[in-house]
């Protein structure tokens, strides 16, 4: 394997995404901060908000929405996007719901099964996208629409119900260890092995390098197919056992599973502080985007705001988030600029 | 600064970016003969498969599902152009179908209705191109808040009510007559009419005025445009107006084509009206497309929609075959550079297994 | 020089691609559409035989709707007639007019629809009607007020079913408490009339409050995260009505998995035993209520043969056979309902008869 080949590169890169994950820092702190202060202030107007069921159901809640920014803020930073991640839970959701009906396969081998589909799928994006070299936007706009159609025409209408799928498998949906779900524990396991992984390996920071100007990444000799390829099965593999975690959570899968849910986790992300356009953005700052999202929407009802309005309120903090966060890089660039004097384009 | 906002065109466009104009616009020939013959081909297989597809109620109908739909592909396609996306559109149709159903609720009359309605749907698009031309906010973020903005605020103005509700007065029926009637001596749709008038103003606009070059060099080099003096953040500014505003226009036809309207309608169409400009040709990056190939894009699709559904194929196959339809558009242009890429790459590999 | 020839390839590829993945599809695709003329009263009951009815369900993966069209199709079948299914794949107006289209030109006999939006396919039906197809609604009523007058089939009398609902939730919580309705979508007609005649009859238990209506859009993870709102914004809630099949059992499969709530909280609504079975017998849900989704669907489609035979038609108290199921009596106007039929009282599904039924 010659991924190190590259060892001057990394010399000049060094500096920089230390100043930048430092800012990104302070970036995730912001955000866990706006979560403490919206839980703060609605239970101040219900103090049930506050309590360990309720908190449970926060973590848990996100978990999905986070599992699945994991995958996309992977796929982003390259520069690149995966619209069909709510498609891949679906069919993977409903393969393994089929299959316990079925074929009584054992519980462990739904995640496994969930996350082959997965990986499959996201390999037929990757190998598009970057061999074929079509707009990523553009194959997984088309695979959103092909797998939901299979899917479709694997449901056919039926429904798995729970009394198919094994109560070993339903248990990590809402059992608790220690008071903290299995469900949050699995999805904090894959952000923080990720986070860890996207700060350590060379392969991973790739990543970033090709997001962030890719003819650079390319004179450097980053082999961007092959980075590109991964991120992309990844996201897949992640949406695959999203699906088996959805259905661990409903206990039954229709054809419905999972639809809509690419912009609600492209939202997460952004939210999270990942650059839509590459370069830069974590994997902790996509999950607490999750985390915040739910929030809002959980505290709405918490509050007693009548559901009509959670749309509006939703839009109006989304965009609220977005500016906030351009500001904040403005800001945080200006000071890297007067401290410096000479910068290049932030 | 615009460096993070703006992705550069990658390799793939970069035959047609680099060749020149000759070989940009014989290259965007060659795409709308392919939709044209695919367009044969689908009207050939309709006619086979489906005895009633050659009536003429089939054009009618497409007219009704598609027009409304198409007339929202086109500011798409000059936003789309220019490296940005506009995610709102459906939920701006949604908007502002809401409110002329609020206003008309309300006892207003129908044409001051309309005219709020235009105004909310140019306040609206004004709001995406502050954000992503004043602030430089990137619009796929932008809009994907504003999309759930601007359907939260039809939910607000008519929550589970549909207009005209009981004790209301009916839309005039001269106007909702477009949902049922076709334009005299004609069998278009007054919406699809409406979509080809239109389609032949931007054409014009996109291939025929400097504003049209404008948006082509913005979505090839924006940094480059900005340099030859054109108004970058103007033009991206005016593009999210127009979107909103003919987004507006089309919630305004739904809402008479369905003579009543729910806060949800035309829900989740955004990623159709893309798909349309995709599939006509439009380049994702900017800088690449044409009118003429969103008309053929909206024909096909919307025919093999009517073919199919007549034929009875089940919706998810249909769905099937729109996603493999609009993966053949970008993969076959770049078919060939693929394979080139390809031997030299087993050929490079041959060598070294052979070394 | 190389990229002229390839393009005449190219355009060549697309094409035969395009055409070889249409006629994929037109292969799979069920039997060809073939109109034929229904032919005068082979059958004994005065219905003409050869008849074409579209079914247009909400959308074609509803596990519900699908048992509906089942039971359509079978009535059909006894009558020597065919069923045609037709639907969007999402629950919006919009995906159910090509549907309704594609019945006007195939001159189907009788559409028998679940509209999504009570208005605004309105138009279109109207021209359906005005081309002589019958109109039959079944478990979402359209509004469309006399253009066209259509017959709606009723799953149950609609006040029958939001009485009931909340009767039954009263015996489980001794008539008191704070109680919460999780709902469908904010639009779903049906569901909007069953909370209005909740409210009606709540009036009758002054110690029970309604303290509100959620929302989760018939999807499980909506109808999971609104659930968990109001659990933490209602701590002392007694009680939860889920007038919809994916809330009630989205609803039953969190209480199941946090058993501590049940203490306090009892959930009950329209359910499918088929889903709702595990619930029920390990004392997660005590009862619910539903009618057989295949019995309507059957009744409709006899609905629809009739009144293309002009053996039925919509004078109130006039009345037709279906089957199996007996003869039915169409009844007058009422309120914001045209002429209807109903099905039957809703079956109540306990512990004790749950493991009969297989829907």
């Amino acid at each position: 394997m010659s991924t190190r080949t590259v060892e001057p590169a990394a010399d000049v890169d060094k500096p920089r995404t230390s100043r930048l994950v430092d800012l990104l820092r302070a970036r995730e702190a912001g955000i866990g901060l706006l979560i403490v202060v919206l839980v703060g202030l609605t239970s101040l107007d219900n103090h049930h908000f506050l309590s360990a069921n309720s908190i449970q159901q926060l973590l848990s809640g996100a978990a999905l929405i986070a599992l699945l920014g994991v995958g996309e803020t992977l796929v982003i930073v390259t520069r690149n996007v995966d619209l069909s991640v709510g498609s891949v839970l679906g069919l993977s959701a409903y393969i393994v719901g089929d299959l316990f009906k079925h074929e009584h396969i054992p519980a462990w081998s739904g995640f496994l099964i969930a996350m082959t589909v997965g990986a499959g799928i996201g390999a037929v994006n990757g190998f598009i996208t970057t061999v074929m070299r079509v707009p990523s936007l553009v194959v997984t706009l088309a695979m959103l629409y092909i797998v939901r159609g299979i899917d479709g025409v694997i449901v056919n209408g039926h429904i798995v119900n729970p009394t198919a799928i094994p109560h070993s498998f339903t248990a990590v949906g809402y059992q608790n260890l220690l008071g903290v779900p299995w469900l949050f524990i699995i999805v904090a396991g894959v952000v923080v092995v990720a986070a860890y992984a996207m700060r350590s390996y060379r392969a991973s920071r790739d990543l970033y390098a090709i997001g962030s100007n890719p003819a650079a990444a390319a004179l450097i000799g980053i082999p961007a197919t092959r980075r590109v390829f991964a991120a992309f099965v990844i996201s897949g593999t992640l949406a695959g056992l999203a699906g088996a975690l959805f259905l661990a959570l409903n206990a039954q899968v229709d054809n419905s599973a999972g639809q809509g849910y690419e912009l609600q986790v492209i939202a997460a992300v952004v939210v999270g502080g990942v650059a839509i356009f590459g370069g830069s953005g974590t994997v902790v700052g996509a999950a607490l985007g999750a985390v915040l999202l739910h929030t809002i929407q959980q505290a709405l009802v918490a509050l007693r705001i009548s559901a009509f309005w959670n749309g509006a309120i939703a839009g109006g903090l989304l965009l609220a988030a977005i500016a906030f966060d351009r500001w904040l890089t403005l800001r945080n660039a200006r000071k890297l600029a007067s401290a410096e004097g000479a910068h290049r384009n932030v | 600064m615009s460096d993070v906002m703006t992705p550069t065109p990658p390799k793939v466009d970069a035959p047609a970016a680099d060749s020149g104009a000759r070989r940009l616009w014989s290259g965007v020939a060659r795409w709308e003969t392919g939709l044209l013959v695919v367009l044969f081909g689908v009207l050939i297989f309709g006619a086979a498969e489906s005895s009633v597809f050659l009536t003429s109620s089939t054009l009618f109908f497409m007219g009704i599902n598609i027009g409304y739909i198409a007339i929202m592909a086109l500011p798409m396609t000059f936003v789309v152009m220019t490296g940005e996306i506009d995610l709102s559109v459906a939920s701006m149709l949604g908007l502002s179908g809401a409110v002329v159903g609020d206003l008309w609720h309300h006892g207003w009359g129908i044409w001051p209705a309309f005219g709020v309605a235009l105004l909310v749907g140019l306040a609206g698009g004004a709001l995406n191109g502050l954000l992503v031309a004043r602030f430089g906010l990137p619009s796929i973020a932008v809009t994907i808040g504003t999309l759930t903005l601007f359907r939260g605020l039809a939910e607000i103005l008519l929550g589970s009510v549909t207009v005209p509700g009981i004790g209301d007065r009916l839309f005039p029926v001269s106007l909702t007559n477009i949902g049922v009637l076709p334009v005299g001596g004609t069998e278009l749709s007054w919406s699809l009419l409406i979509f080809l008038i239109l389609a032949m103003v931007f054409g014009v606009v996109l291939h025929a005025t400097p504003l049209g070059r404008s948006m082509v060099a913005i979505g090839l080099q924006p940094e480059a445009a900005e340099f030859a003096g054109i108004r970058v953040t103007r033009i991206k500014f005016g593009l999210f107006v127009l979107s909103g505003l003919l987004s507006a226009f089309a919630g305004i036809l739904l809402t008479l084509q369905n003579s009543s309207v729910s806060y949800n309608a035309g829900v989740g169409l955004e990623l159709n009206v893309v798909a349309i400009a995709l599939f006509g040709g439009v380049s994702i990056f900017g800088g690449r497309g044409t009118i003429l190939g969103v008309v053929l894009s909206v024909a096909i699709i919307g025919s093999l929609q009517m073919a199919l559904t007549q034929m009875q194929v089940q919706p998810e196959k249909q769905n099937i075959i729109t996603g493999i339809l609009l993966l053949l558009s970008v993969v076959i242009p770049n078919g060939g550079e693929v394979i080139g890429r390809l031997r030299a790459r087993v050929r490079r590999g041959r060598s070294r297994s052979a070394a | 020089m190389s990229r002229i020839r390839l393009t005449r390839h190219t355009t060549l590829a697309v094409a035969t691609v395009v055409v070889a993945s249409l006629s994929l599809a037109a292969c799979s695709s069920s039997s060809k559409n073939s109109a034929t003329n229904p032919t005068a009263s082979a059958t004994g009951t005065g219905i003409k035989s050869g008849l074409t009815v579209y079914f247009i369900p909400k959308d074609t993966q509803n596990p519900y709707e699908v048992l509906a069209d089942k039971g359509g199709q079978a009535a059909l079948a006894e009558l020597g007639g065919k069923v045609v299914v037709s639907s969007g794949t999402q629950d919006t107006a919009a995906a159910q007019l090509p549907s309704i289209q594609a019945a006007i030109q195939a001159k189907a006999d009788a559409i028998v629809i679940a509209a999504n939006d009570p208005k605004a396919l309105c138009p279109q039906l109207n021209q359906a009607a005005q081309a002589g197809i019958q109109i039959v609604a079944f478990d979402s009523d359209i509004s469309c007020g006399s253009s066209p007058s259509h017959l709606f089939i009723n799953q149950a009398d609609t006040k029958t079913i939001g009485t009931s609902e909340v009767d039954l939730l009263a015996k489980e919580i001794n008539s008191s408490g704070q109680i919460a309705i999780l709902s469908a979508a904010a639009s779903a007609t049906n569901q909007n009339a069953w909370i209005g005649y909740m409210k009606e009859q709540l009036k009758k238990y002054p110690k029970m409050q309604l303290v509100t209506t959620v929302y989760g859009n018939d999807d499980p993870q909506t109808s999971l995260t609104v659930l968990q709102g109001l659990l933490s914004a209602y701590p002392n809630l007694r009680g939860i009505i889920s007038p919809t099949t994916v809330g009630i059992s989205t609803a039953a499969q969190y209480l199941d998995s946090h058993k501590s709530l049940l203490s306090h909280l009892t959930l009950t609504g329209l359910g499918l035993p088929s889903q709702m079975k595990t619930y029920v017998k390990d004392g997660t849900v005590t009862a619910f209520e539903l009618w057989n989704p295949s019995d309507l669907g059957y009744l409709a489609g006899y609905a629809a043969a009739s009144l293309a035979s002009g053996s039925a038609s919509l004078q109130a108290n006039s009345s037709f056979k279906a089957g199996h199921l007996g003869t039915y009596k169409v009844l007058a106007p009422a309120g914001e309902t045209g002429p209807s039929v109903v099905l039957g009282p809703p079956t109540v599904f306990d512990k004790s008869n749950i493991d009969k039924f297989n829907f």
